[in-house]
C-alpha cells in the first residue's frame, strides 16, 4: 500500500482563527477592518461572531487588534457541506477591572 | 479552399482551458481561417469595493484579483499607495517583495508548463512540473503563511520577516530545485514529440506583437525585448536586469522564453539573498492618500498596471488594473487564423491566459 503520512505545514501558517474571549473588550476593531466581513460583535449582548467559511485567513484582525484577542494557529480549517455551515457564536465573558478612585484636589 | 464555413465553439468550459474564455472559431475542412473572442464570465467587480473598504484593508481584496499572479498584484498596489503618498519603504522590505515576487514567478512558470504538457497530452510531464511546484509552494509557505495567497505585503512595507539564517537555508534548498528544474525543460525543448509539435505553429512576427500590444513572454517569444523590470523597481535597479529574448516567434520560442526565465528567476533569488540588506521591515503610515499614481510592475504574464486615484478620505476614489492578458488576446486571435483546428488549444494556452485577472 502506498504509505500514507498526514501533511506538515509550517510554523508561521494561517491556518485558522483562535478568539478568546475573556479578553474582548468589544471594541468592534476587528468587525471594521475584515475584508470580508466574516466578523461581527454586538457590543449590548456581549456576543462577537464568525462566519468561519466568509474568513480567508488574511490576518488583519490580529494585527488590529490591540488587546491580543485574536491569534493564527496552523490547522487548516475543516471543510463542511452547505447543510452544515454556520456562524460561529462566542460570549464574551472579560469583565472590566476595577480601578480606585482618584483623589480630587478641592 | 472553396470549403463550406462551420463556426466551432470553443470555450467557456473545456478541459484544456484553465480559466473560462469563449473563442468562435471559423473553421473550413479543419484550417482555421478566424476566431472571435467573446469575455465576461468571471466579472467579480473587485474594483468598485474601493469605495466600501479603507485602503489599507484593500490590499487583501487586490491579492484576490488572481491566484495564480497574487502576489505581483498586491506588490503593485502598495507600491502605488506608497508612491502616492510619499512614503519611503525600508530596503529590507523591497528586498523581501523582490524575493517573493521571484518565487512567485517560478511558481507560475511551472504551472504553466504542467497545463502546457496537458494541454499536449503528455500528462506524466504536467505531474512533474507541479511536483516542483510544491517544494516552491513549501518555501512560499514557511515564509509567508500562505501557498497560493501569500497575504505579505502591507502599505509602508511587508507584514513579517525573515531571519537570515533562514535565508541561507533557503539558498541551499535552491540548488536542488535547480537540478530538477533542468531535468524538466530538457523534456520540454529536447523532446522529439514536442519540438515536432511546437516548432513553426502559431508564429507572431516581431512587427505583428508590436503594433498588436503583445506583452510579456508572448513578445519576448517574438524578439521585442520588453521587460517592466527593466525600469528598476523594487531592487531590480541595484541588481541590474536584462530580458531574456527568443527569436523563433512560435510557440517553441514562447516556451523556451518562459523556461530560460525560470533560471533567470533562481538566480535573482540567490542574488537577492546574498546582497539582502539589514533593518527594518516596514514604515508606519499616516495620512489618507491624495492624488494619481500609475504603477507598473511585471507579472509573469507581462506587465501589469494598477492605476489608483484618492480623494483625501480613507476610501480610494477609483482603482483600475490593466493586465496583460487583456492585451495579449489581440496577438492570440491573429495567430489563430491560419493554424490547424487540433493545434488550437496549444496555442491558446502559449499566451498564458489569467482570465479571473483580466476581468476582475
Amino acid at each position: 500500500m502506498f504509505p500514507y503520512e498526514p501533511l506538515e505545514n509550517f510554523e508561521g501558517t494561517r491556518g485558522h482563527l483562535v478568539f478568546d474571549p475573556s479578553k474582548c473588550t468589544s471594541c468592534m476593531m476587528c468587525m471594521k477592518r475584515c475584508p470580508s466581513q466574516a466578523i461581527t460583535v454586538q457590543r449590548a449582548e456581549k456576543i462577537w461572531t464568525l462566519d468561519r467559511f466568509r474568513c480567508v485567513m488574511c490576518g488583519n484582525c490580529v494585527d488590529v487588534c490591540k488587546f491580543d484577542v485574536l491569534s493564527m494557529e496552523r490547522e487548516y480549517a475543516k471543510s463542511a457541506t452547505p447543510a452544515e455551515r454556520s456562524v460561529e457564536i462566542y460570549e464574551i465573558t472579560y469583565v472590566k477591572p476595577e480601578r480606585p478612585k482618584k483623589e480630587t484636589a478641592e | 479552399m472553396t470549403g463550406r464555413q462551420t463556426i466551432i465553439p470553443f470555450g467557456p468550459q473545456h478541459p484544456v482551458l484553465p480559466e473560462p474564455i469563449h473563442l468562435d472559431l471559423v473553421v473550413e475542412d479543419e484550417h482555421v481561417v478566424s476566431a472571435i473572442p467573446s469575455i465576461g464570465y468571471v466579472h467579480r467587480g473587485l474594483e468598485s469595493l474601493v469605495d466600501r473598504r479603507e485602503y489599507q484593508d484593500f490590499v487583501f481584496l487586490a491579492e484576490r484579483i488572481c491566484g495564480i499572479c497574487s502576489f505581483t498584484h498586491s506588490s503593485t498596489f502598495c507600491q502605488g499607495i506608497e508612491g502616492m503618498m510619499g512614503i519611503q519603504v525600508p530596503s529590507r522590505a523591497t528586498y523581501l517583495r523582490t524575493m517573493w515576487g521571484e518565487y512567485s514567478r517560478i511558481h507560475s512558470h511551472l504551472l504553466w508548463l504542467g497545463l502546457f504538457a496537458d494541454s499536449l497530452g503528455f500528462e506524466s510531464l504536467f505531474y512533474q512540473a507541479w511536483k516542483i511546484r510544491e517544494s516552491i509552494l513549501d518555501e512560499l509557505e514557511a515564509t509567508t503563511g500562505g501557498r497560493v495567497i501569500q497575504g505579505v505585503c502591507k502599505v509602508g512595507g511587508v507584514r513579517r520577516d525573515v531571519s537570515n539564517s533562514f535565508l541561507s537555508e533557503m539558498d541551499d534548498r535552491l540548488d536542488e530545485i535547480e537540478d530538477e528544474m533542468k531535468d524538466l525543460t530538457n523534456v520540454f525543448l529536447n523532446d522529439y514529440t514536442l519540438t515536432k509539435r511546437l516548432i513553426g505553429k502559431g508564429v507572431l512576427s516581431k512587427e505583428d506583437a508590436y503594433y498588436l500590444g503583445a506583452a510579456g513572454p508572448t513578445a519576448r517569444g517574438s524578439g521585442l525585448e520588453l521587460d517592466a523590470r527593466s525600469t528598476g523597481y523594487l531592487a531590480y535597479g541595484d541588481i541590474g536586469f536584462k530580458p531574456v529574448v527568443e527569436k523563433g516567434g512560435d510557440g517553441y520560442a514562447r516556451c523556451a522564453v518562459r523556461c530560460r526565465e525560470l533560471f533567470q528567476s533562481v538566480e535573482i533569488i540567490r542574488r537577492v539573498i546574498t546582497d539582502m540588506p539589514d533593518g527594518e521591515f516596514f514604515t508606519a503610515v499616516k495620512g489618507n492618500p491624495d492624488g494619481e499614481y500609475f504603477s507598473r510592475s511585471e507579472q509573469p504574464r507581462g506587465e501589469v498596471i494598477h492605476y489608483l486615484k484618492g480623494n483625501g478620505t480613507k476610501n480610494l476614489a477609483q482603482f483600475r488594473v490593466r493586465t496583460p492578458t487583456l492585451t495579449n488576446i489581440p496577438p492570440l486571435v491573429s495567430i489563430l487564423a491560419g493554424c490547424e483546428l487540433a493545434d488550437v488549444p496549444q496555442i491558446v494556452l502559449t499566451i498564458d491566459p489569467c482570465i479571473g485577472c483580466m476581468e476582475r
